[in-house]
């Protein structure tokens, strides 16, 4: 078992025959991802990597029965691009795009909302990926290994980390999800672990954070109330200065609020595992299950 | 990106929002001219930085006739303000502002903003006009009122009213606080802007209201639709070494340590500078370069680095996903050859092709300590920077 994806996801790509798109499919392909064709509006009826290729989704979906998309379009179409997917039935949208206006992801938010069976995760994440079976993103499948660990995430790299020291332990991951570092997105930490807790596979989760905003605090309150597996827990940024961007759009620390401090707090208090040292996340999350 | 006061008060004013009559002035004899322009005796002189607290910092002085004007501009030019937001290096006054004086009645506090959480535009108003936000909701949080937008319907004239009438105004200025906040809400959406601070909202003599000082935050992602805005930026307010890296396609910040940090990732790097303070260590900077990294990406990052003349000791924490990590390997040798660099540098490589790159740092015959793992690389920078 696990989450949002797995073996049996067939997945499209929008920006399927752009530079991104193309490199990342046939990541996706190489890796057992059962990809079923692309999008690129005006391509429509030729094949590329030995997939076909529609002008439209609503067309990809009624051809091929694709229930998951990956998005590398563009940040000025990458709304466009959502709001498509979402209105012709697919029902995972992992946009990988990053630098996508607030008002535009303000506006498919809550265009969003009509579409309640849908997840979208991002923008500006790594994606997805469910260990062995379906890889959604532009992450190194090779680090992955399929196992109990639930890792959810607002950074990259700092993902791969995680997952790196969980195989490292033996432990595994059930499926991994980049939530994104923008300040409007899609998933939340709360959605993410809903879904690992009431997932039977997943044992332990993995959360990593990072400064600015509230999410990590609406996951401590949520985690005290509804989460029984154990959670290990580490946020970024303990020394980044006020009011400064640091990479991500949604990592500034706003007048003393969405310190790293604040959200150790907060999550110790929920029982929370937390590691100050980003190299103890899996060697604590082996600590805990056993 | 933000906007200085003079550029946010030309685009309130662009969509009917009232604002003192003023010039701006890059000169003592523009000043001058501002002044005659604008007529009558005394003026208000305000320094143009991207920082608040000016007022007491001596960057807002009120003036009477030509000669103190004068006095005032030539002092306040080419001096550096520092404010309680500046930090102590203080900010550069290039540009200022020559307005009219205001008789103000009462000061009211106004913004639009994006709320995370909520997803929405919102707007916050205070009766306690001319202090900080934050000192209100310490200080007087029932003072605060907030309104919502609806991401469909709009903002609403009933929501002004419901404001105004809560702020205490009378008819004829809730009507205008209702003509003010709408045309708000459509420069918000119109123009991708993610703050605006109006602070005070001056009621004045007549009973109009007046934006005496303005903050306008314009969403960085939205700047390739927004090319006018884009073209007000004064890169003056920026750091030179953040503007460079920019144009390198790199992230950096520059802070106070002595171990320079190189790293992909926004949050990697982030921790890279958490585990070095761990080990007792203090970071001189963030620094991501990126997902797509190149051999002169790494170049331009270990020069950015190395223009910090209190680094010591560089750490290069690099997790190769989609970039293989002999690339990156080939890269740091080849910056370090061409860059020329006598301080110790420690490099934790990890991921894809990862034993090609060690292999290749190890036989490349340069200074370069290899650590395996993370708590290893952090221990031996820290060790390196206080040899």
């Amino acid at each position: 078992m696990s989450i949002l994806v797995n073996k049996n996801t067939k997945v499209i790509c929008q920006g399927f025959t752009g530079k991104q798109g193309t490199f990342h499919s046939e990541q996706a392909i190489a890796y057992g991802t059962k990809m079923v064709g692309g999008v690129t509006p005006g391509k429509g009826g030729q094949v590329h990597l030995g997939l076909p290729v529609f002008n439209t989704v609503r067309e990809a979906v009624h051809e091929t029965g694709a229930d998951a998309t990956m998005i590398y379009v563009p940040a000025a179409f990458a709304a466009d691009s959502i709001l498509e997917a979402a209105a012709a039935g697919i029902k995972v949208i992992a946009c990988i795009t990053e630098g996508i206006p607030v008002r535009d992801m303000r506006k498919v938010k809550a265009a969003l909302h009509q579409h309640p069976g849908v997840s979208l995760i991002g923008p500006n994440c790594p994606g997805l990926i469910t260990p062995g079976e379906c890889k959604i993103g532009i992450m190194p499948g090779a680090i992955h290994q399929p196992g109990a660990i639930g890792i959810v995430s607002r950074s990259g790299t700092l993902t791969y980390e995680a997952v790196h020291q969980t195989t490292l332990e033996g432990l595994g991951q059930s499926t991994c999800v980049g939530i994104g570092g923008d300040p409007i997105q899609g998933l939340n930490f709360v959605d993410c672990l809903r879904l690992f807790e009431a997932d039977p596979a997943t044992r332990g989760m993995v959360l990593v954070g990072e400064i600015g905003g509230q999410a990590e605090e609406d996951a401590a309150a949520y985690i005290k109330n509804h989460v029984r597996k154990p959670v290990v827990a580490y946020i970024a940024g303990v020394t980044a200065p006020k009011g400064k961007r640091m990479g991500h759009a949604g990592a500034v620390i706003a007048g003393g609020r969405g310190t790293a401090e604040e959200k150790y707090h907060a999550l110790e208090a929920a029982g929370v595992h937390t590691v100050r040292s980003p190299a103890e996340i899996g060697a604590r999350m082996r600590e805990v299950l056993h | 990106m933000n906007l200085p006061e003079y550029q946010a008060k030309a685009l309130l004013s662009e969509y009917g929002i009232p604002v003192p009559p003023g010039r701006a002035a890059f000169s003592v004899d523009e000043a001058v001219e501002a002044a005659d322009e604008l007529g009558g005796d005394s003026w208000v002189v305000k320094a143009q930085i991207h920082a608040g607290g000016r007022g007491k910092a001596g960057g807002v002085k009120k003036v009477f006739g030509r000669e103190t004007l004068e006095k005032t501009a030539g002092d306040l030019l080419g001096s550096r303000l520092v404010t309680h937001q500046t930090g102590p290096a203080g900010q550069p006054v290039n540009r200022l502002l020559v307005e009219m004086p205001s008789v103000v009645m009462r000061e009211l506090y106004l913004a639009c903003l994006v709320d995370r959480a909520l997803e929405r535009v919102v707007f916050i108003a205070s009766s306690a006009g001319g202090m900080d936000i934050e000192t209100i909701a310490a200080n007087h949080p029932e003072k605060i009122l907030k309104a919502v937008a609806d991401p469909v319907a709009g903002f609403q004239a009933y929501q002004c009213r419901e404001i105004g009438f809560a702020l205490g105004l009378k008819d004829k200025q809730v009507a205008a606080l209702s003509r003010l906040m709408l045309s708000l809400y459509h420069l918000f959406s119109a123009r991708d802007l993610t703050l605006v601070e109006i602070n005070p909202l001056a009621v004045v003599a007549d009973g109009e209201l007046v934006a005496l000082d303005a903050k306008i935050q314009v969403d960085d992602n939205a700047l390739f639709r927004q090319k006018a805005l884009e073209e007000l930026r004064d890169a003056t307010q920026d750091d030179p070494k953040e503007r460079e890296a920019h144009e390198f396609g790199l992230n950096y910040v520059a802070l106070d340590g002595n171990i320079g940090c190189m790293v992909n990732g926004a949050g990697l790097a982030m921790a890279t500078m958490d585990l070095i303070k761990l080990h007792g260590g203090a970071p001189a900077n963030f620094l991501d370069v990126g997902g797509g990294t190149t051999a002169d990406k790494v170049a331009e990052a270990f020069k950015l680095i190395l223009s910090d003349r209190k680094v010591k000791a560089i750490l290069v924490n690099i997790f190769g996903g989609i970039v293989r990590c002999d690339l990156i390997a080939e890269g740091i040798i080849k910056a370090v050859k061409e860059v020329g660099i006598e301080i110790p540098v420690v490099v934790r490589l990890e991921g894809t092709n990862v034993d090609k790159g060690r292999a290749l740092l190890k036989h490349s015959g340069l200074k370069i300590i290899s650590a395996d793992g993370l708590t290893n690389a952090a221990k031996l920078v820290v060790a390196a920077a206080k040899r």
